[in-house]
């Protein structure tokens, strides 16, 4: 993990000022700027409806800003979204996995989507990293949640992403599958990658992140470099960041 | 596009159309469903009409063309359906291509399963209605028409999908912007099946390819706005 000194020379692999999105009279993000350096780690928490799911599908280019300026790894996105996207890897709530076929079948699926070269020899070390090679002709359905959750990391690593979105990676896991998933994604560090992640644990957060931000109704109400943060201390920020205003 | 970004496209839409293929080999939802309808129509036809010969060649295209679109519907219905309930319409978006690409994917992955249907259908509507559908010309317009059909289907379906009574929503968008398709390749069929030549058929084939056209360009312009709005 780079230290916040080390970050804050570091080039930013993603950028955004003024982002807004609205879906008709809702505004689901007010005015966003964030600057995450390369290789560092952002961790957002905020309270349901904050806007957390919103700002990673619109940073994964799923969908789109409805103002504001986003960079990635120097990149306007309007403007380079398909190149943007494969620099990308995104973990959310659901696999993005199609029960039906088998775990090989949809990471093959995926690597050619992504123009992974060498496809046979990447879908297996990724197989590898999550420990599901001993299932990869199985079907996607007949796996565990966990198991689902851990395929859906090596989806998202299949092509070697410099930046790596997580949404609530931690949903319906237990803690030893918590462990695992972290330790995953610690494994291939040597890619100096970038993650920003969504979260609702601060102890967790709090032990992999270099930064931290808490969304509140579309709004940063706090931002941080965690360096300068104790459990306690983002605990409370957290709570008055979230219950000031209601 | 230049050469690399072709290639990089059309594997894209392969891979997509490979996948949902595959994926109806192993559930086999979309193919017996709509086989048994299609089927079931034709039959219904075949002992609710009792016609002469001469009758029978101006009624069966339009019976078949019936058991064609409604059985069509029930196909596309389907092409964007498993992409909402496992969630995977936002992976497929986050892959490093355009948009349109995974609408050329869904559409070939669609024309398949419709040309495989049909394939089946026609020997059996041939048997049903004692008409030779093995003719050249017949067969052209049949493939020209469901190209035109799956192409604006698709969309329609990529813009029901996300509402909520989406079978019901598909057919009341869909028909009326078809139609045109359907009515040309009727006709064409009656003149096909009646052993009418090309140059008989030249206004419908010409109706039927500019709306293919139509329908294969405007997708590529809308569906964007439509998988991200």
């Amino acid at each position: 993990m780079n230290s916040a000194a080390e970050n804050s020379s570091a080039p930013l692999a993603v950028e955004t000022s003024g982002l807004v999105k609205s879906f008709g009279h809702y505004t689901a993000l007010r005015g966003i700027d964030l600057q995450v350096p390369t290789g560092s780690t952002l961790a957002v928490f905020g309270p349901n409806g904050a806007g957390k799911t919103t700002l990673i599908k619109i940073l994964a280019s799923i969908m789109r800003p409805t103002s504001g300026k986003i960079l990635i790894g120097g990149l306007e996105l309007k403007d380079n979204a398909e190149m943007v996207r494969a620099k990308l890897g995104l973990v959310a709530h659901q696999s993005y996995l199609y029960g039906n076929l088998s775990a090989w079948e949809n990471l093959d699926f995926y690597a050619r989507m992504f123009g992974v070269e060498d496809r046979n020899s990447r879908i297996g070390e990724v197989l590898d990293l999550v420990s599901l090679t001993g299932r990869k002709h199985d079907r996607l359905a007949t796996f565990s949640r966990g198991m689902q959750q851990r395929m859906a990391l090596a989806r998202a690593l299949l092509h070697k992403p410099s930046i790596l979105l997580l949404d609530e990676p931690e949903t319906g896991l237990d803690q030893q599958a918590l462990g695992a998933m972290w330790d995953i994604i610690r494994r291939e560090e040597t890619l100096k990658r970038t993650i920003i992640f969504t979260s609702h644990s601060f102890e967790r957060a709090l032990a992999v992140c270099d930064d931290v931000v808490i969304l509140e109704r579309g709004k940063i109400a706090f931002k941080s470099q965690r360096c300068t943060l104790s459990l306690d201390g983002l605990k409370q920020k957290y709570s008055e960041c979230t219950t000031v205003k209601k | 596009m230049h050469d690399g970004e072709e290639m990089k496209f059309w594997n894209s839409v392969a891979a997509i159309a490979w996948k949902d293929i595959l994926s109806e080999l192993r559930s086999r939802e979309i193919i017996t469903s709509v086989l048994v309808f299609g089927l079931l129509v034709l039959l219904v036809f075949n002992l609710v009409f009792d016609l002469s010969s001469d009758l029978m060649l101006i009624a069966a295209p339009g019976i078949l063309w019936v058991a064609f679109a409604f059985s069509g519907v029930l196909a596309l219905n389907r092409a964007f359906i498993p992409e909402k309930e496992e969630h995977c319409l936002e992976g497929l978006m986050g892959c490093p291509v355009g948009r349109e690409a995974i609408y050329a994917g869904k559409a070939l992955g669609s024309l398949f399963f419709m040309l495989l249907v049909e394939a089946v259908m026609l020997p059996v509507f041939a048997l049903f209605f004692d008409i030779n559908v093995f003719r050249p010309e017949f067969l052209v317009m049949t493939v020209l028409a469901t190209v035109g059909f799956v192409a604006v289907g698709t969309i329609f379906s990529a813009l029901a999908v996300n509402t909520r009574a989406r079978e019901m929503v598909l057919p009341i968008l869909f028909f009326p912007v078809v139609s045109p398709i359907i009515i040309a390749a009727v006709k064409a069929s009656a003149l096909s099946l009646a052993g009418q030549s090309w140059s008989d058929m030249t206004i419908w084939l010409a109706i039927t390819i500019a709306f293919d056209i139509i329908y294969l360009t405007v997708p590529f312009l809308v569906f964007p706005f439509i998988v991200e709005e």
